[in-house]
């Protein structure tokens, strides 16, 4: 659910291969790190931003940029993605690559978890082998020392010739003295020595590669050209300007070179692989200690119970509908007294505009048009955002998430679709258009398209507070005690329908349009740590709930001028919203709502959270819409209007499954690239939502 | 030798080969499995697949038709008695 303008791709990743310095003299610093090692929590501390961070990997899809600094000197920090290696064999890795080798930085800070030091030593060589400075920040110390787990650092830090620096960049330890190790960056002195063979096509291709020795390391540009079959295809040359007569003898050469020695490129990377990974036994070797084994115990009992043939799927659903029912319950005062602020705000500000003597028509436009649109949100919107995406950060900083994959893979398999998939289902509860930014973390091109185009089955927080209010209103009442506990079931139950069509769609893509088989699927389970409560609670309200509502409030303005505009303007003595809404009646009863709310949702499409405002307004035909603080208010307009429990399970049923709003277009837009696929993102959602209300309103008027 | 996919829960076994070829060969270099890789067995999920690993100190999931693409020779005694075929 990371919320922030670079994850619903205002930045494209690959724009960012120059640091943007505040002043010429600025140090440009990387930092780099396997997946899920804290590495933005350490981007944080240093810059004392604060990006988001989540307990699972493939957080940073794009890289951020912060700034501070120390003792004098001004430092830029570019967090780059989170990746095992720099062969680039996903965007994620490309885009690390491309900055480590072409985006001028100083030095680079190689995070890694103490837990698992050293994997992360095959990332480290290879950044060594195009940068030589290079800090190995062993983060998560913390959480090392109670696994009892003791490291040498000094041995690695001999071996390796360059400053290692144990941090606990939660608790900010270790980063002053990170800061200082950026002082002064010792050159990396351990030699990585490849196979025989590769050795030698190494020195076969030194007097092409040293040509460019000023762009690039040249033993670095020959492992990348003797590693790929064709070297003008290496996605590294797109970086380097030579001429067609220049390529064509740097190929000759590269490939006489793998001729010489028998070795095709995947030999050469498998070489290369086997190579690091024994070099890192070899730093690591005897400067790890596992007192207890490698696996918590602790983590093992957590994960018998959350991952266990018995409890998995309960707890999964008792955990989503706990999260429910303390939005719920605590979201009902805050809202009220909003709404009534509101009221009293748009009361006073109207008289007093008036009598500053301007014309009636535009009061009324300006407050009860646009003003009352966006109380509206704001009012319903607000309160349950600021509690449940608290509860969810901490659900997933916790480390539960990537437990959920876990759980459903299997699920996902049958469907012919990846597990990551509930992951970016996960974000989609946040926002759609975040949820399908999140979907680059599926590595299979065909299986990130059947998330992206199934996400918007998960309804996202625009949606959630109309269903609470319409479940609230014809299925549980208002009596107090129990009514929270069971609209939260209720949701829950809700959002289970929501995954089971999100299966269906997904299975229905993979045998049509989309066909193949399901590809692999390695996920990494982090430990589960204790979320930090204060900083969930501050960071999650800032950056997420204040994203979102500002993002509705914006379209709220225009689309409640719009509805204003609408319902004033009379053709024949009936406004055009009428017009619309009898004109698509007869559609709208067939699916078991009316014109009014079908109207509302194709009006509502710039954003979901004014369906209902919509359909009140178009009800109460008064020409703006009316006060709203009071639920029960709601439930009798909509009754009066001939609504019953099968036109409200007909609406909830529609806004799970309809076209996604227009920001989420425009990122699928934007992420697929395709006209084609963005039409079938909204249209594939809709056929499922008509359909299930055509069957829910013929079962209905059987019985 | 036998595929990772049919060892047991708890049972501890070394990578000898790996048969995956192109992407998934690389994502399991890049967790750390090649020859010689020691590889922990921890549990399967409620629906029986994936299975969790421990591999190089982390937990990491895999299904079971990736997991046999990988060749491992158990630690146990038993598998250390030469086989007469």
């Amino acid at each position: 659910m990371g919320l922030t303008n670079s994850s619903v791709g205002l930045n494209s990743a690959k724009e960012i291969l120059t640091a943007k310095k505040k002043s010429p003299g600025d140090i440009v610093i990387a930092l780099a790190g396997n997946p899920n090692v804290g590495k933005s929590t350490v981007f944080n501390a240093l810059t004392g931003m604060n990006q988001h961070t989540g307990n699972w990997p493939g957080k940073t899809v794009s890289c951020a940029q912060g700034y501070f600094s120390h003792e004098g000197k001004n430092f830029v920090l570019v967090d780059l993605p989170g990746t095992y290696s720099l062969l680039a064999h996903s965007p994620e890795e490309e885009v690390a690559r491309d900055f480590i080798c072409f985006g001028k930085s100083a030095a680079i800070i190689v995070v890694c978890d103490a837990g698992c030091i050293e994997r992360s030593m095959n990332l480290l060589l290879q950044v060594t082998e195009i940068n030589k400075n290079v800090i190995l920040c062993v983060n998560l110390m913390d959480e090392a020392k109670k696994k009892k787990i003791n490291i040498d650092l000094a041995l690695i830090s001999k071996r390796l010739g360059i400053k290692v620096i144990a941090t606990s960049a939660r608790s900010n330890k270790g980063i002053e003295e990170l800061k200082n190790a950026l002082l002064d960056v010792t050159g990396c002195s351990y030699e990585i020595t490849y196979g025989e063979k590769t050795e030698q096509a190494i020195f076969l291709l030194e007097s092409e590669t040293e040509k460019f020795k000023d762009i690039i390391n040249p033993r670095f540009l020959a492992l990348r050209l003797l590693s790929c079959e064709d070297p003008s295809e290496s996605s590294l040359m797109k970086h380097i300007s030579i001429s067609n007569e220049e390529k064509e003898s740097l190929a000759l050469t590269v490939s006489d070179a793998k001729a010489s020695v028998f070795m095709s490129g995947d030999d050469f990377e498998d070489d290369i692989v086997k190579s690091l990974i024994k070099c890192g036994e070899e730093i690591t070797a005897g400067a790890i200690e596992y007192q207890n084994g490698q696996y918590s115990k602790r983590d093992e009992k957590i994960d018998r119970i959350l991952t266990g043939k018995i409890f998995a799927f309960p707890a999964m659903f008792l955990l989503l509908a706990l999260v429910f029912y303390i939005t719920i319950t605590f979201a009902n005062y805050p809202s009220s007294l909003l709404s009534m602020g509101f009221t009293k705000a748009e009361e006073y500000l109207y008289g007093l505009i008036l009598s500053t003597g301007c014309p009636v028509f535009i009061c009324d436009f300006i407050f009860k048009g646009v003003f009352r649109v966006v109380g509206w949100i704001v009012s319903v919107m607000l309160p349950p955002m600021a509690i449940f995406f608290p509860l969810f950060t901490l659900l997933e900083d916790w480390g539960y998430l990537p437990r959920v994959a876990f759980n459903l893979d299997r699920c996902f398999k049958k469907c012919d679709s990846c597990g990551k998939q509930s992951l970016t289902m996960c974000m989609g509860f946040g926002c759609n258009a975040a949820g399908v930014v999140g979907c680059r973390i599926i590595d299979s091109e065909r299986e990130r398209l059947i998330a992206i185009l199934t996400n918007a089955f998960v309804p996202c927080n625009g949606r959630f507070p109309a269903m609470i209010t319409l479940i609230t209103v014809f299925f549980v009442g208002f009596a107090s005690g129990v009514s929270g506990f069971l609209s939260a079931l209720y949701l829950a139950l809700i959002i289970v329908a929501g995954i089971g069509a999100t299966l269906l769609a997904s299975k229905l893509l993979s045998k049509t349009v989309l066909k193949g088989k399901p590809s692999f699927f390695t996920l990494e389970m982090p430990s589960y740590r204790r979320p930090q409560i204060a900083k969930t609670l501050v960071r999650s309200i800032f950056d997420r709930t204040i994203f979102v509502l500002g993002r509705a409030v914006v379209v709220a303005i225009p689309a409640g001028a719009v509805i204003w505009i609408l319902s004033n303007v009379t053709v024949g003595d009936v406004s055009v919203l009428n017009h619309i809404s009898s004109f698509l009646d007869p559609v709208g009863r067939l699916l078991g709502m009316d014109g009014v709310i079908l109207m509302a949702f194709i009006l509502g499409l710039p954003a979901n959270e004014i369906v209902i405002p919509i359909a009140i307004m178009a009800y109460t035909s008064s020409g703006a819409l009316t006060e709203i603080g009071d639920v029960s208010l709601i439930s009798e307009i909509l009754t009066s209007n001939g609504w019953t429990p099968v036109t409200a399970l007909c609406v909830i049923v529609f806004s799970l499954m309809h076209s996604p709003c227009t920001t989420t277009l425009l990122t699928v837009k934007k992420e697929t690239g395709s006209i084609k696929w963005t039409a079938v993102a909204a249209i594939l959602p809709t056929i499922f939502g008509v359909v299930a209300c055509l069957l829910i309103n013929l079962i209905a008027s059987i019985f | 030798m036998v595929r990772l996919n049919e060892i047991k829960d708890s049972e501890e076994c070394t990578v000898v080969s790996l048969f995956a070829k192109g992407i998934i060969r690389r994502r399991f270099q890049d967790i750390g499995i090649v020859e010689g890789t020691k590889i922990k067995r921890l549990r399967s999920g409620p629906l029986g697949d994936p299975t969790s690993y421990l591999v190089r100190g982390a937990v990491i999931a895999i299904r079971s038709e990736d997991a046999y693409l990988i060749g491992v020779e158990t630690n146990s005694w038993d598998s250390q008695i030469p086989r007469s075929d």
